[in-house]
């Protein structure tokens, strides 16, 4: 299943946040969102899950998701946004208790995910127990356990330390190799875009539009250490998004 | 490995401490020895007469009248009168606040038709509404019911929709996101975010239930601990008033224990 944003545009008010956004987010392929703060990243994020409608422009879904899946588009937030008063598997259970499977389809769906994502140990632990990067790893293993056919992630990692970030990072690389999922991507780690992204997208300052669509052809399993082409683009991308993240910085100047 | 600086020198004085602090721990032994401690005292400045009687009798003395009403069974007719009505009006008031509390909290309809009529009708004080209550529920039980009802009704309202509101908006959008249905959203998610001050308002309404069950009685009652104190009351029986009161304040201390037993258990996930 393929997903096509065609001129979305959105505004809050009298305030414009996106400007004619046209995007193709293939099967498979996973698109990195970057852009200055507040330019409408989430905003854009939420319109492409069915969150929030645009003021004009359309999402399209083009082709059928699989059929085993039951929730086409599935988000994993920055927040973690797991139920406090549910364990971690209340937290999977959760995703899955409005389809229509047996207790035990369930219970399989549940250990298999928590399996995947190394918290079989965890299960009957409360959100309030856990580490942030194993909280993370609790929405990552709800998100799939609904077999989503695009992942929206909202700067999943943001919330978290630096080493953390670095093992999560290596987790989603994995399971991108084994299942080949297709994911948008907003963050705002230069580092994190080019070692996930097939495309990137740089968004420019208020209202958000396209900069600069940036695609990587190198597989992800060879993104890894030093890397000189990575580290090329990496450059560009941030000549660009600070002379975006200056215009904005001179605009409020100016606005007062 | 040690840093190579230090070790050898012993100058210096240490850091003085200032942390610590600022966290209250209830000592389970404190609260009873404090309660021996003031009945001590007064039974004490009663029997050397430096709190004459007619100011305060004796604990003694009150506990006297207590195993008088215990002997007589007065006690258990006029617990139950009052049991019932406290019941009935907390557990219906509390009921049906949680019912209109979570309609304000989740439809625009209900929260802009009756929220400024809650807010209204809130600070009245209902003792006041206790003629109408009469005329309009009869002299007997129900009226009594009706004031404790209304009492706690109120204040349930206004926790229910106040929790509801703080419920974090990022967990129902993610259940939306998960393509939940607007009732397993309500269940799942707003109800139990909303717990811990429907909790807290329990608490609250149950005081209130207290007070005004007493305020009921006094007005039209055969039976019941506002009834009893009253008569002692009009009779000057100070030993009675004081058996009541303290009856009471225990039926005001099973209240809370149980509410914080609830709290335990449906809030263990805050711990
Ligand atoms: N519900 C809303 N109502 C009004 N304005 C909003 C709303 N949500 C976002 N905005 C505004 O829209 C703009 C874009 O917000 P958005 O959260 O999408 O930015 P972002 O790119 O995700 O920023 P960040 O990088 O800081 O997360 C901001 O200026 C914000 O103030
Ligand atoms: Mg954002």
């Amino acid at each position: 299943m393929d997903l096509s944003l065609r001129h979305i545009t959105h505004r809050y008010d009298e305030v414009e946040v996106l400007r004619d956004i046209n995007l193709e987010i293939k099967q498979g392929q996973i698109v990195c969102i970057i852009g200055p703060s507040g330019c409408g990243k989430s905003t854009l994020l939420r319109m492409i899950g069915g969150l929030e409608r645009p003021t004009s422009g359309e999402v399209l879904q083009i082709g059928e998701p699989p059929a085993d899946c039951l929730n086409p588009l599935t988000y994993i937030f920055q927040d973690f946004a797991l139920l406090p008063w549910r364990t971690v598997e209340g937290n999977v259970s959760l995703a899955l208790e409005d389809h229509a499977l047996s207790a035990t389809m369930r219970e399989e769906i549940i250990a298999d995910v928590l399996a995947r994502t190394k918290l079989a140990d965890f299960r009957t632990a409360y959100p309030r127990q856990l580490s942030g990067g194993m909280k993370q790893r609790v929405a990552i293993a709800r998100a799939l356990s609904v077999r989503p056919a695009v992942l929206l992630m909202d700067e999943p990692l943001s919330a978290l330390d630096s080493q953390t970030r670095e093992l999560l990072m290596d987790d989603l690389v994995d399971l991108w190799e084994k299942e080949n999922y297709t994911a948008a991507y907003v963050t705002h780690n230069l580092a994190e875009a080019v070692r996930l992204g097939h495309k990137i997208v740089v968004l420019s300052r208020r209202p958000g539009e396209i900069r600069d669509i940036v695609e990587i052809d190198m597989p992800l399993s060879a993104r890894t250490g030093e890397n000189s082409e990575l580290e090329s683009i990496q450059k560009r991308l941030w000549t660009l998004m600070r002379d975006e993240a200056r215009a904005a910085d001179r605009e409020l100047l100016d606005a007062r | 490995m040690r840093d190579k600086t230090t070790g050898n020198q012993k100058a210096g004085k240490p850091v003085p401490f200032r942390g610590g602090g600022f966290l209250p721990k209830p000592k389970k032994i404190i609260a009873p020895i404090v309660f021996i401690a003031l009945i001590a005292f007064w039974e004490w400045g009663s029997r050397t007469g430096f709190i004459g009687p007619l100011i305060l009798p004796a604990p003694s003395e009150a506990f006297e009248a207590f195993m008088n009403l215990l002997n007589t069974g007065l006690l258990w007719q006029h617990l139950a009168a009052s049991l019932q009505r406290l019941l009935l009006g907390w557990f219906s008031g509390t009921l049906l606040g949680i019912i209109v509390g979570t309609l304000i909290g989740l439809f625009s309809l209900a929260r802009s038709g009756l929220q400024p009529l809650v807010s209204a009708i809130f600070p009245i004080p209902k003792i006041a509404l206790l003629p109408l209550f009469i005329i309009w529920f009869g002299i007997g039980e129900g009226s009594k019911v009706a004031t404790i009802l209304f009492g706690t009704f109120f204040p349930t309202v206004i926790a229910t929709y106040g929790g509801i509101d703080n419920v974090d908006r990022g967990l129902i959008r993610m259940g939306q996101s998960f393509g939940l249905s607007r009732l397993s959203i309500i269940r799942k998610i707003i109800l139990p975010g909303a717990l811990p001050a429907i909790l807290s308002g329990a608490r609250i309404s149950a005081a209130i239930a207290i007070i005004l069950l007493v305020a009921a009685e006094m007005i039209a009652a055969e039976y019941g601990i506002g009834a009893y104190i009253l008569i002692a009351g009009s009779l000057m029986a100070t030993d009675q008033l004081i058996t009541g009161v303290a009856i009471l304040s225990c039926i005001g201390l099973i209240f809370a224990w149980v509410i914080g037993k609830a709290e335990k258990y449906f809030l263990k996930w805050r711990a």
